[in-house]
């Protein structure tokens, strides 16, 4: 935002009675972050959903190029009746009837390998693509370098900010993303979602005679869906942190923030300053 | 302003009447509404097009050394007598003297070859990766002559477009009781130096469990193309008139044609 224009956030806010907290809406989210969000948000909850159904198919992972069948890394495995975790065994309860994950997770809700791949191939398109709007607007904006991009000092502040958010202190009237949000989006944006496409490609054969290095890149094709799926363990993980962040600092003010753009903000004083976290 | 000019206004009305107009006429012709199933299924159109622009003609599949070889090679589909007819099992424990290879469709010498003919073409040996549309990968070796070799014996006709693989092998249809196998490719796959027609795994004759005597292997596509007990090859231009229409069992039964994915 320009000094002008918080300025005259400011000169609006003053009009408002000293005693009250002193509020001003703000514009804080552009058109195609809001739009790129929400499609993002639908693409990745169906692409997680569809692909645990694809999972189930074959509901163990494996480290290298080939399957080695009696050593998986990770299982759930419904014809054993055990789950396997790095040499680790216990019981999970399931008969052969059963699918390794429940039907409330996975989409379709019934089990069908050939109508998961439709839905996950076609929703891994409008998750490239969306991205693909949302960098080259946040590029071109510089909205990516000015409010994503975490720099040193991010680093060094993530532990002080993580206790903040832990203490539920949010910072919403900095106008400024805190360093624990801009490394987690920076993670997100820039390390997971790119590793996702690109060991879900590694998957393909004909990928693989396309582009045959990225099978060496990532230890093999079974390493890659190995790690494919850490990936979307890793993405649902930020998902429920995302919204349970959202819901405590301010549901209301968060959900028309992102469908609106404005958000309704607390004006801060001049000797409050530059001191975002605290309010 | 003058009525000639174009205006924004107008230039965006007119563009918007024009897309309607078009997704209105797209509907008319199509007579109904595209079903969920077919706005998803056209991704597949997309990764196919897009993968065989990016891999091109010749891109070969990895090639591994002898020591790259699973131990253990697990077999997927019919693997026993329990899907294949009595006949089939009597005539491979003698040898398989009563099999033919028949080709036919759009060819212009339809030829039946004996499997000692089969054997006697020029092979090609190759150690690949064999990925499962369920997720796991095992490395195989494979020794048979190029499909390319026979389609160019029998002589391709200009209109054919795919190339039909029936197999011996019966697996229940979903909907409608007992089918035979089938699978088919297009001409890019067929003239692919990697699609052989193997008759030997890793140095010995195939057994049932792998399809014996000649199973399908198309290295740049997942597991389900790799048809076994292939017994009939036809050349065709088109395949909505064969079984299911959808060109292969497990098309038939929901799956993508196109396997690169």
């Amino acid at each position: 935002m320009s000094e002008d224009a918080a300025r005259k956030d400011i000169e609006k806010a003053q009009i408002v009675p000293a005693e009250r907290p002193r509020r001003v809406w703000r514009y804080r989210h552009a058109l195609p972050v809001r739009l790129t969000h929400w499609i993002t948000a639908g693409a990745i909850l169906i692409l997680l959903m569809s692909g645990l159904q694809i999972f189930n198919a074959h509901p163990a992972l494996y480290w290298g190029d080939v399957t080695d069948f009696d050593n998986p890394v990770f299982t759930i495995d419904p014809m054993t009746g055990t789950n396997r975790l790095l040499g680790a065994e216990w019981g999970n309860g399931l008969t052969p009837y059963d699918t390794a994950l429940p039907s409330w997770m996975t989409l379709p809700a019934y089990r069908s390998l050939p109508d998961g791949r439709l839905w996950h191939f076609f929703f891994a398109w409008v998750l490239v693509g969306s991205l693909a709007l949302y960098l080259a607007w946040g590029l071109v904006s510089r909205h990516l370098q000015r409010d994503i991009v975490p720099r040193g000092r991010d680093f060094r502040n993530l532990p002080a900010s993580a206790w903040q958010h832990m203490r539920l202190k949010f910072h919403d009237a900095a106008g400024r993303y805190s360093s624990v949000q801009k490394i987690s989006y920076a993670a997100v944006l820039f390390v997971v979602l790119p590793l996702i496409i690109l060991t879900g490609l590694t998957m393909s054969p004909a990928m693989n005679a396309a582009w045959p290095f990225l099978v060496d890149l990532f230890g093999g094709r079974q390493s890659a869906r190995t790690i494919h799926f850490i990936c979307a363990i890793a993405l649902a993980l930020f998902a429920i942190v995302h919204v349970v962040m959202a819901l405590l600092s301010g549901p209301i003010n968060a959900l028309v923030g992102i469908v609106t753009g404005w958000r309704r903000e607390r004006i801060e004083t001049e000797d409050q300053g530059e001191r975002g976290d605290e309010r | 302003m003058s009525d000639k000019f174009l205006t924004r206004r107008r230039l965006l009305t007119g563009a918007a009447s024009l897309v309607g107009a078009g997704a209105l006429g797209a509907w008319y012709r199509l007579g109904s509404p595209p079903s969920l199933g077919e706005i998803l299924g056209s991704a597949e159109h997309l990764n196919r097009g897009l993968q065989q622009a990016m891999i091109g003609r010749e891109a070969l599949a990895r090639e591994y050394s002898p020591a790259d070889v699973s131990p253990y090679f697990k077999p997927n589909g019919t693997q026993d007598a329990g899907g294949l007819p009595p006949e089939y099992m009597e005539d491979a424990e003698n040898g398989f003297p009563e099999w033919r290879l028949e080709v036919g469709g759009l060819v212009a010498r339809p030829t039946r070859f004996t499997l000692a003919e089969v054997r006697a073409l020029p092979a090609r040996s190759q150690i690949t990766r064999h990925d499962c549309v369920e997720g796991w990968s095992v490395i195989g070796g494979w020794r048979g002559p190029q499909l390319s070799t026979i389609l160019n014996r029998v002589g391709l006709l200009p209109e054919a477009r795919y190339i039909v693989f029936y197999c011996a092998d019966e697996f229940p249809f979903y909907f409608s009781g007992l089918s035979s196998y089938y699978e088919s490719i297009d001409l890019l796959d067929a003239f692919h130096p990697q699609t052989i027609l193997a008759h030997e795994m890793n140095g010995a004759p195939l057994t049932i469990a792998h399809g014996a005597p000649l199973r399908l292997r198309v290295e740049r596509q997942l597991g389900y193309k790799m048809a076994k007990f292939v017994h009939r090859i036809e050349a065709v231009a088109r395949f909505d008139d064969i079984h299911g229409g959808n060109g292969s069992y497990w098309a038939d039964n929901g799956y993508a044609w196109y396997a690169g994915i």
